[in-house]
């Protein structure tokens, strides 16, 4: 594909996230605008949008939910007439509810996926790690991405839903459809549908045919003041689980064994210090935070001296914050024991990652099982490595071998 | 040394488990459950010193 896009005339007033040297690798672009005068650059593209760059802008405007709300989360416009089109109330809570619904939105998933109730995938996450590696440890080589991290997420989350795992490639191409191709409405759109259509249709089937233990069910059954809950917060909570667990998971675990796969050092101190997997996970989350996620401006207001307007896009680049110098001592440095670590790869504030306790389980025991089967591994081409941005960063393709 | 959470700001990162598991777990919500009251064992001390300087919501209030 030939790129007609317009080259970028200044990261700080025409910076392009789409851009494929920084949809590849974001940091210096970002490093740029975070050191520059202006740590909050501006943009006319994709009708435009404010981009923070400093980990405390970043923490301020999460803060801020009055202000800057959570009408729309995605990094451009949606698609034109989602709204008042079919399901066009079916959103994906909590993650773009407003308080004060934001409150039960949330309240109702937590005990899904505090600690102690997630602990019950790992092994179920280990097998299905060693059942991926068994398809590929003959061959001595395999695509970290494609073959491993893209396939973990999927499955758990298919599991915890309490649908069929052959869906699972069915059900990346509709997250890749809302989140990585953004430019394309059409699919947008169509693959919006298709996740709202297909979960209608389980609701259905669950209608005739109750069961237990699967999150659907648990869904349907709950209720909010004596009353069940809209099947649009059902609808939404199941679109919310693809478009937020799959992607970005799968993206950190990619990131993570690029990384590894350039670093036997870091693989040597995993191996030899147990102790190190809690804060080496932070810190690889931290380098690697695959997620931003957008903000409208709520009414005109002047923040740091920038004047944002009613309806105004902010990106919340968790990823840039996580890099600040002012914040972390060599931040572009991988320090699997560092002792500060306030990282924001999951967010900041009320919308903060419900789901990090899985998504950290997931990183963890894709790392663990790999490295305990294929200790030693390198890249076979790193200019062969391909990459989605945008939204959420991580490679696509990245071929190791062994 | 004492530690606490305040509740209205921690958003349940868990990093303060992460660092001081002894000290900080979690409540059935996922947010930080303050996991021993009144004065902390001084070994402690440090791990709770670490809990305090990874919570990104900056949640954690120590008194001496
Ligand atoms: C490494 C993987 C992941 C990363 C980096 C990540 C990152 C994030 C970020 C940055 C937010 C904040 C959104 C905002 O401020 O608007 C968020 C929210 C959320 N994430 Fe994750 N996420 C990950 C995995 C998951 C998984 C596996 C799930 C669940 C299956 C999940 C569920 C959620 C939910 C429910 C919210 C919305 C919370 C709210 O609005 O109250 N995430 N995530
Ligand atoms: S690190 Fe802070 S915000 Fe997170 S659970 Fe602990 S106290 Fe709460």
């Amino acid at each position: 594909m030939t790129d007609t896009r317009k080259p970028v005339e200044s990261m700080l007033t025409d910076y392009d996230i789409f851009e494929p040297s920084f949809v590849a690798n974001p940091y210096p672009g970002y490093s740029e605008i975070r050191e520059s005068e202006c740590p909050i650059a501006r943009t006319e593209r994709y009708e435009g949008s404010w981009l923070p760059t400093r980990y405390e802008d970043v923490v301020a405007l999460a803060q801020e939910y009055e202000i800057f709300t959570s009408r729309g989360i995605l990094v451009m416009p949606p698609p034109p007439g989602q709204a008042e089109g079919a399901y066009g109330g079916v959103a994906a809570p909590p993650i773009t509810s407003d308080p004060p619904d934001h409150h039960w939105h949330r309240r109702l998933i937590l005990p899904v996926f505090a600690p102690q109730a997630v602990a019950k995938y790992e092994q179920s996450t280990r097998d299905l790690c060693n059942a991926l590696i068994d398809e590929f440890i003959d061959k001595g080589t395999a695509d970290a991405a494609a073959d491993y991290a893209q396939h973990i997420p999927v499955r758990v989350i298919s599991n915890m839903l309490g649908v069929p795992l052959d869906m699972e490639e069915t059900f990346t191409g509709w997250v890749r459809g809302v989140l990585e191709n953004m430019h394309d409405m059409e699919l947008r759109k169509r693959s919006r549908l298709a996740i709202i259509e297909y979960f209608l249709a389980q609701v259905e089937d669950r209608k005739t045919n109750p069961r237990e233990n699967d999150l659907i069910s648990e869904l349907m059954n709950t209720e909010v003041e004596g009353k069940k809950v809209p099947i649009e917060y059902v609808l939404g909570v199941c679109n919310l689980m693809l478009v937020a667990g799959i992607d970005t998971t799968w993206s950190a675990i990619g990131s993570v064994m690029w990384h590894m796969a350039q670093h036997p050092e870091h693989r040597k101190q995993l191996r030899e210090n147990d102790d190190l997997w809690p804060t080496a996970i932070e810190e690889l989350l931290r380098v690697y935070a695959p997620v931003t996620m957008a903000r409208i401006v709520d009414r005109d207001i002047e923040f740091q001296g920038c004047p944002m307007k009613a309806g105004d896009r902010v990106l919340m680049a968790f990823p840039a914050a996580n890099r600040d110098p002012r914040q972390f001592e060599n931040p572009d440095e991988v320090i699997l024991d560092r002792e500060h670590n306030r990282h924001v790869a999951f967010g900041s504030g009320i919308h903060r990652c419900a789901g990090s306790n899985l998504a950290r389980l997931e990183v963890r025991v894709a790392l663990q099982t790999w490295l305990k089967r294929i200790p030693e591994f390198e890249l076979v081409d790193p200019a062969t490595v391909t990459w989605a941005g945008g939204q959420v960063h991580g490679p696509r393709s990245c071929m190791v071998k062994f | 040394m004492k530690v606490s959470v305040d509740m209205g700001s921690c958003h349940g990162h868990q990093m303060c488990a992460i660092a001081a598991p002894e000290v900080f777990g979690s409540d059935e919500l996922g947010n930080a459950k303050v996991l021993i009251e009144g004065d902390l064992p001084t070994e402690l001390e440090g791990k709770a010193r670490r809990a305090e300087a990874n919570c990104p919501e900056r949640a954690i209030i120590i008194s001496e």
